[in-house]
C-alpha cells in the first residue's frame, strides 16, 4: 500500500501505478550486433537490489506517464522520483542487519 | 434467581434497561451495558464451549479481544456468525448464541473421548496419522473437519451491505486507554486532523476496569468523560469506536473495521447504514496505544470453568458489576494482581488464598491484602486444579527456590473461581504489522517496541512497556503533540500540560515463569494448556523439541500453538519462554512468530465491501447491444466485453445455429457487430517509423487509403497481437487490436514511446468506444453496401486491403475492405451513437439478401477454414511468427521490437511446436481443443507428446471437421499420421494437413 509521488500530481495510491521493472537498461543501439548471451543479458538479467532499487513505474490509472523512482526494497521508502531520461540520482548505499 | 452474580451498585451498566437474551437455548437477562460474556457470568455462566481437539469444557478467561475460549455462533441464518467472541460482543435484546463445538449437546458431548484418548493425540497427530497412503487425505480430511467443527458460516447469501471508506489524517491514534486518549487531546489542541480508534464500544481502556483510579484529581472516568467531550469540539477529529485497526501496512496506511449495527437489535439496525465500514486511512503519523494483554500462568488443568486472567475478573467486577464466583482463589506472580484480590474481597467475594509464585510476597497492593487479612501464600504453586463443567477446588504445593520443583505433597483449597497472572505482554501487533523490529524488557519480562521500520510512527502506554498510568500519560500526551508538530500543527499559544497524574504503580514487582511445576513430570496427571484455543500445551512444545524442531516458527506449525482465530494473544510468550527454557537460551534469542493481519478476526463482508456483483468488474457493451439482445442472441464475455456469441432460430442450438450462420456467409451475405476490436488513432510526423519499430513487417511504403496486416512481438520475440492498422492520411493512422488485447497494447505503444524513444512526435489516442464497427462480409456484401453509398465499391477504387471514407446510409463512415473470413467484406467505422441505426438499415436492406447476423463462434469457424490465428488461442505467449509459418512478415530489412530474439539458437530451432492443420480420419469425429497429440501411440499413458490442438470445429462449408494445432517440427510433417488420445481411453487419428481448409488460393477476394 505505498503512497507514491509522481512528476506530475500529488502523491497517490500505488493502486493507480503499474511496476515496470528496473530502470536505467536501455535498448542496445544494434541488438543484431549482439552475441546471444549479450542480448539475453539485455532482456532477462536485472540486479534485483537488496536496498536502493531504481525503478520504472507508470501512472496507469492517472497521467498515463512513465517515470523513474529511487527505492529502498528493504524499508519501501521511496527515494527521490524523477523523470525519463533523468540521470541516476547518487545515493549512498545502504546497510541493513 | 436471575443475574444471582450481579452487584447490588456500581459499574457501566443500566441497571434500568434490562436485556432479554438466550444461550444454548436458555432464555437469561442481563443490562443494557452488558458484554454477552459479563451477562453470561451474571447469571453464573462459566461453561461456555467445548475445546477444539480434546472437547474438554471450557469458559470464559478473559475480557477482550485477546479470549481463546468463549467464542460463539451468534444469531440465526442468513445472519448467523461464527467464532464471535463472547467477551467483545455487546448485549442487545434478542441476542442468540450457542456454543459450536460441541455434538450432541454442550452438557453431553460425544467427542469428549479424546480427552480420555488425548496420549495418542500428541503434537503433529494429523501429520503422523494421516499421512499414509496419500490418497486417502481426502477422506480422513472430512471427517476431521466435521469433527473439530470452529462454528457454522451462514448457508445463504449474505443479507447485509458492507462499506469501505478512506480516509486521510495527521494523526491516527489507535486505541482511547489513558495514553490514546492523552495522544488525541494533544494532539486535536494542535488543530491536527485527528482519527482515534477504539475497538471497545466506550472510550477508556483498562480505566473503565480501574474506576478507583484518579487523574488531575478527578474520578478517572470524569477524565475520560471529560476528554471524550472536548475531542467532540474539535471539527478536525474524528472518534470512531467499536473500530479495531486491522491491518498496518506501508507508507503509514491503516485498515480499520468500524461494526456500525452489529451491537443493535435486528429490528433496529437502520437500513441506510451499513452493517460494518472498512476504513482505508493513510496518516500522517501513527500513534499506537494498544495497550497491554494479560499473561496466564501456565499450571496443570488450567483450563478448567472458572479460571480467568486476575485482570479479566477486575473488569467483570468494576466494569460489568458482576461477581465472577462465591468462592476464589488467586494465583499470581506478581503484585499488580493483588488488586484484583482486593476488589473481589471489597465486593463480598470469598478470597480463599492467595497463591503466589514470589519466595517472598511484597508490594504496595500485597502489603494492602494482607493489612485487609487475606490469605497470602507465598514460594507456592498451584499445582493442580479438580472440577469438571466448573472448578471445585485447587491443590498447592510450596516451591524450591528455583521455582522449578515442588518439595512437599500437595493440599486442597476449595474455589469456584481461579484468577491467575503471569505478568503482562504488551500488545506490539501492529507495530510488528509496520515491520518494527522488538527488543526485551528484562524489568518487565516482556517483548516491547525497538526499531521503527516506517518512520512517523510511536508506540506509547503499555503497549510501550509504560505499566504505570502517570507514563501512560505522559508518553501520550508527548506522543501526541510530536505527531501533530511533524505534520505542521503547533498549538495556539501556550501548549497545555498534559494530565496530572501521581500514580506510578505497575505490577512489579514481579517473578516470571513460563511453565508452572507440577507433582509429576509434563504431560503426565494433566494437562499444561499453552494455546487453550487450538488446545496445545506444554508437553506438546517439549515433544515438538525432542523431535528436533528449532526454530520458533516451525515449533509453532507443528504444535499450531497461537494459530487459532485469537492468533495465541494470550499464550504465545509463554511458548516461547518454554522453548527457550528448553535451549538455555533467552527469550530474545528465540525470538517471536510473524505478527500478521488482520490482528482481529474481519467479515469477508468488510474486504468485499461493495465489490459484489455487478459492482466487482464492469460489463462493456456495444452501441447495438439492445439488437443483440432483442433478437434472442447468446453472448460469451470478452474481457469485460459482452460479444454475440450466436443467435439462435426457433430452437437451435449452438451447433446448428453456428452451421447456419458459416453457410449464410459463404453462400450470400452475413453481418457481425466488430464494436468492440481495439482502434487506437497514431498520429505525427514519426507515425510510420513508429509502427516500423512495433511490427515486424515494412510500413514506410504504405499509401493513404491502404491497409495493411500487422504481427505485434514482445521483445521477447513471441507474438502478442495482430490486426489490420490503415493509412487514414499524411502521419495518421488507425490501428486495430484484437478485443481482449487493446488496453494492453495502448499500454505497450506508450511504453516504448515515453522511455525509450521519447524524441518521436508520436501520438496515441483510444478511439476503441468512440466507433461502432460493423462487419458485413460474403458474396452480396458489395451488392448491399452499393445501394446505401456513392462510394465508389469497384476494385479498382477499392480493392482488398484498402479503405475509404464517405456516407452511408447518410451516415458519416470510414469503409475499409478487410475480410477475417475469406470472404470479400467491408468493414464500415460509424460514430459510435450512429451504430444501432446503422445496423438496422443494414439488417432492412439486406433482407432480400438473406442477411444473417452471426456472432463471434461463426467468425471463429469461418476465420480456422482459412487458417487464419487469434491471438490468445493459436498463441500463448511462446509462439513464434515462424512457428505459425508467418515468415513472410518478417522484415529482413529494418530492425523492430523482437527482432533479435527470434534469431537466438532455440527460437530457431526446427523442432519448435508449429502451427499445422489436423484431419480427423473420420470426418464427422471434433477433437475437444486442448487435446493431447502423440506420434507413437502406447496403450496406456504417460506417452511422448509432440502437441495440441488450439482450435476444433465442425467445419459446414468444407463438409468435415477442421482443427488447428501446434506440433513439435509440425511445419515438416504434412500428411504425416498423428493420434489424439482422449479422456475414457478413446483415440482419434488424424493426419497433419495445411492450416488452410478452404479457399486455399484466395480467389473469392478477387474481383
Amino acid at each position: 500500500m505505498l503512497l507514491i509521488p509522481n512528476p506530475w500530481t500529488e502523491p497517490r495510491p500505488d493502486v493507480e501505478y503499474s511496476y515496470g521493472g528496473e530502470a536505467h537498461i536501455e535498448r542496445p543501439k544494434n541488438p543484431e550486433a549482439l552475441s546471444d548471451a549479450e542480448w539475453a543479458d539485455y532482456l532477462f538479467m536485472r540486479t534485483n537490489a537488496k536496498g536502493i532499487s531504481l525503478e520504472r513505474w507508470c501512472h496507469t490509472h492517472g497521467t498515463r506517464r512513465w517515470f523513474n523512482i529511487a527505492r529502498d526494497t528493504v524499508t519501501y521508502e521511496i527515494l527521490v522520483v524523477y523523470p525519463m531520461g533523468a540521470k541516476p540520482p547518487k545515493l549512498e548505499k545502504r546497510e541493513y542487519l | 434467581m436471575a443475574q444471582e452474580f450481579r452487584l447490588a451498585e456500581g459499574g457501566l451498566i443500566d441497571r434500568g434497561k434490562p436485556v432479554s437474551f438466550s444461550f444454548n437455548g436458555k432464555a437469561l437477562q442481563g443490562y443494557q451495558g452488558d458484554s454477552l460474556a459479563s451477562a453470561l457470568l451474571a447469571n453464573g455462566v462459566h461453561f461456555v464451549g467445548r475445546s477444539f481437539k480434546y472437547h474438554r469444557p471450557r469458559g470464559i478467561v478473559t475480557a477482550g479481544v485477546e479470549e481463546p475460549n468463549a467464542i460463539l455462533q451468534l444469531g440465526r441464518d442468513p445472519r448467523t456468525d461464527p467464532n464471535m467472541r463472547a467477551t467483545q460482543t455487546e448485549l442487545y435484546p434478542g441476542l442468540t448464541a450457542a456454543p459450536q463445538n460441541c455434538w450432541p449437546s454442550l452438557e453431553f458431548d460425544i467427542g469428549a473421548v479424546n480427552s480420555k484418548l488425548s496420549r495418542f493425540f500428541p503434537a503433529g497427530f494429523y501429520y503422523k496419522t494421516f499421512m499414509w497412503p496419500a490418497s486417502f487425505w481426502m477422506t480422513y480430511e472430512k471427517l476431521i473437519r466435521k469433527a473439530a467443527g470452529l462454528g457454522r458460516s451462514p448457508a445463504t447469501r449474505d443479507p447485509d451491505r458492507y462499506d469501505q471508506t478512506f480516509a486521510h489524517c495527521d494523526v491516527l491514534i489507535v486505541g482511547a486507554g489513558p495514553a490514546g486518549l492523552a495522544a488525541a487531546l494533544a494532539a486535536a489542541r494542535s488543530g491536527a486532523r485527528v482519527i482515534l480508534a477504539e475497538q471497545d464500544c466506550a472510550l477508556g481502556g483498562s480505566l473503565l476496569s480501574e474506576p478507583e483510579k484518579s487523574i488531575g484529581g478527578k474520578p478517572a472516568l470524569e477524565w475520560v468523560a471529560a476528554a471524550e467531550r472536548e475531542l467532540a469540539e474539535y471539527p478536525e477529529v474524528r472518534v470512531l469506536k467499536r473500530t479495531a485497526a486491522s491491518a498496518y501496512f506501508d507508507h503509514n496506511f491503516v485498515t480499520l473495521l468500524e461494526k456500525v449495527t452489529d451491537h443493535l437489535p435486528e429490528s433496529e439496525r437502520p437500513d441506510r447504514l451499513p452493517r460494518q465500514r472498512l476504513w482505508e486511512v493513510r496518516a500522517g503519523q501513527v500513534v499506537m496505544a494498544t495497550g497491554a494483554i494479560e499473561r496466564p500462568l501456565v499450571f496443570r488443568d488450567n483450563d478448567r470453568p472458572g479460571i480467568m486472567l486476575a485482570s479479566a475478573a477486575q473488569s467483570y467486577l468494576k466494569r460489568y458489576a458482576v461477581k465472577p464466583g462465591r468462592t476464589a482463589v488467586l494465583f499470581t506472580a506478581n503484585d499488580g494482581a493483588y488488586a484484583t484480590a482486593i476488589a473481589l474481597h471489597k465486593a463480598g467475594v470469598k478470597v480463599a488464598a492467595v497463591v503466589d509464585l514470589r519466595e517472598r510476597p511484597e508490594g504496595p497492593l500485597t502489603d494492602e491484602a494482607e493489612m485487609l487479612g487475606l490469605n497470602v501464600i507465598g514460594n507456592s504453586a498451584i499445582v493442580g486444579t479438580t472440577g469438571g463443567k466448573r472448578v471445585t477446588g485447587v491443590q498447592v504445593a510450596p516451591l524450591k527456590i528455583a521455582g522449578e520443583v515442588v518439595t512437599a505433597a500437595p493440599y486442597t483449597i476449595d474455589c469456584d473461581l481461579v484468577l491467575n497472572s503471569g505478568g503482562w505482554s504488551p500488545s506490539v501487533h501492529l507495530f510488528c504489522q509496520s515491520k518494527g523490529t522488538l527488543k526485551w524488557d528484562e524489568t518487565h519480562d516482556c517483548f516491547v517496541p525497538g526499531e521503527s521500520m516506517q518512520k512517523a510512527q510511536s508506540v506509547v502506554g503499555s503497549a510501550n512497556g509504560a505499566f504505570d498510568l502517570k507514563s501512560c500519560l505522559a508518553e501520550g500526551d508527548k506522543a501526541g503533540a510530536e505527531a501533530a508538530a511533524a505534520q505542521g500543527h503547533k498549538p495556539k499559544g501556550r501548549k497545555k500540560p498534559a494530565p496530572k497524574c501521581d500514580d506510578t504503580a505497575s505490577f512489579l514487582p514481579a517473578r516470571f515463569i513460563y511453565c508452572v511445576p507440577s507433582t509429576q513430570p509434563l504431560g503426565q496427571g494433566g494437562k499444561h494448556f499453552i494455546d487453550q484455543q487450538n488446545d496445545v500445551t506444554a508437553a506438546d512444545i517439549e515433544l515438538a523439541l525432542r523431535e528436533g524442531y528449532r526454530s520458533i516458527e516451525h515449533v509453532k506449525r507443528y504444535t499450531t500453538t497461537g494459530m487459532g482465530t485469537d492468533q495465541g494473544k494470550t499464550g504465545n510468550v509463554n511458548a516461547i519462554g518454554i522453548v527457550a527454557a528448553h535451549f538455555g537460551k533467552t527469550l530474545p534469542e528465540v525470538g517471536v512468530t510473524t505478527f500478521r493481519p488482520p490482528f482481529s478476526p474481519t467479515t469477508f463482508g468488510a474486504y468485499a465491501g461493495r465489490n459484489v456483483d455487478e459492482l466487482l468488474d464492469p460489463v462493456r457493451t456495444t452501441p447495438i447491444h439492445v439488437w443483440h439482445e432483442r433478437n434472442g442472441a447468446a453472448f460469451e464475455d470478452v474481457g469485460q466485453w459482452k460479444r454475440a456469441w450466436y443467435y439462435p432460430k426457433d430452437g437451435e442450438d449452438l451447433h446448428a445455429a453456428v452451421a447456419r450462420e458459416c453457410l449464410a456467409v459463404r453462400e450470400t451475405l452475413g453481418i457481425m457487430d466488430a464494436s468492440t476490436l481495439g482502434k487506437i488513432d497514431i498520429q505525427g510526423p514519426d507515425a510510420a517509423e513508429f509502427l516500423n519499430r512495433i511490427y515486424t513487417n515494412a510500413w514506410s511504403k504504405l499509401e493513404a487509403g491502404r491497409c495493411r496486416y500487422g504481427l505485434m512481438l514482445g521483445e521477447d520475440g513471441m507474438v502478442s497481437d495482430d490486426g489490420v492498422t490503415a493509412c487514414l492520411g499524411e502521419n495518421h493512422y488507425l490501428m486495430h487490436t484484437t478485443t481482449g488485447n487493446a488496453a494492453p497494447v495502448l499500454a505497450h505503444l506508450e511504453e516504448w514511446l515515453q522511455t525509450e524513444w521519447p524524441e518521436m512526435k508520436v501520438y496515441l489516442t483510444s478511439v476503441t468506444e468512440q466507433y461502432a464497427t460493423i462487419s458485413i462480409a460474403g458474396p452480396n456484401a458489395r451488392n448491399l453496401l452499393s445501394e446505401m453509398t456513392k462510394i465508389d465499391l469497384s476494385s479498382n477504387n477499392l480493392p482488398h486491403m484498402s479503405m475509404t471514407e464517405g456516407e452511408v446510409a447518410g451516415i458519416q463512415a470510414r469503409v475499409f475492405r478487410v475480410s477475417f473470413t475469406g470472404e470479400p467484406g467491408y468493414e464500415i467505422n460509424v460514430p459510435a451513437s450512429y451504430g444501432l441505426a446503422l445496423w438496422q438499415e443494414l439488417m432492412t436492406a439486406g433482407e432480400k439478401y438473406g442477411i444473417t447476423p452471426f456472432g463471434t463462434e461463426t467468425m471463429h469457424v469461418l476465420r480456422a477454414e482459412k487458417g487464419f490465428i487469434i491471438v490468445g488461442q493459436e498463441t500463448d505467449g511462446s509462439v513464434n511468427p515462424r512457428d505459425l509459418g508467418m515468415d513472410w512478415i518478417i522484415s529482413k530489412q529494418k530492425d523492430f521490437i523482437g527482432k533479435r530474439s527470434l534469431y537466438r539458437s532455440d527460437m530457431e530451432d526446427p523442432n519448435r511446436k508449429q502451427l499445422v492443420g489436423i484431419l480427423t480420419e473420420d470426418p464427422k469425429e471434433v477433437l475437444p481443443e486442448g487435446a493431447q497429440l502423440v506420434e507413437r501411440l502406447k496403450d496406456q499413458p504417460p506417452m511422448e507428446m509432440v502437441g495440441h490442438v488450439s482450435s476444433s470445429y465442425w467445419s459446414p462449408n468444407c463438409g468435415h471437421s477442421i482443427a488447428l494445432a501446434l506440433v513439435k517440427g509440425g511445419l515438416g510433417k504434412q500428411g504425416q499420421t498423428i493420434f489424439a488420445p482422449l479422456e475414457g481411453g478413446k483415440t482419434v487419428k488424424c493426419s497433419i494437413a495445411s492450416p488452410v481448409f478452404f479457399d486455399p488460393e484466395g480467389e473469392r477476394l478477387r474481383g
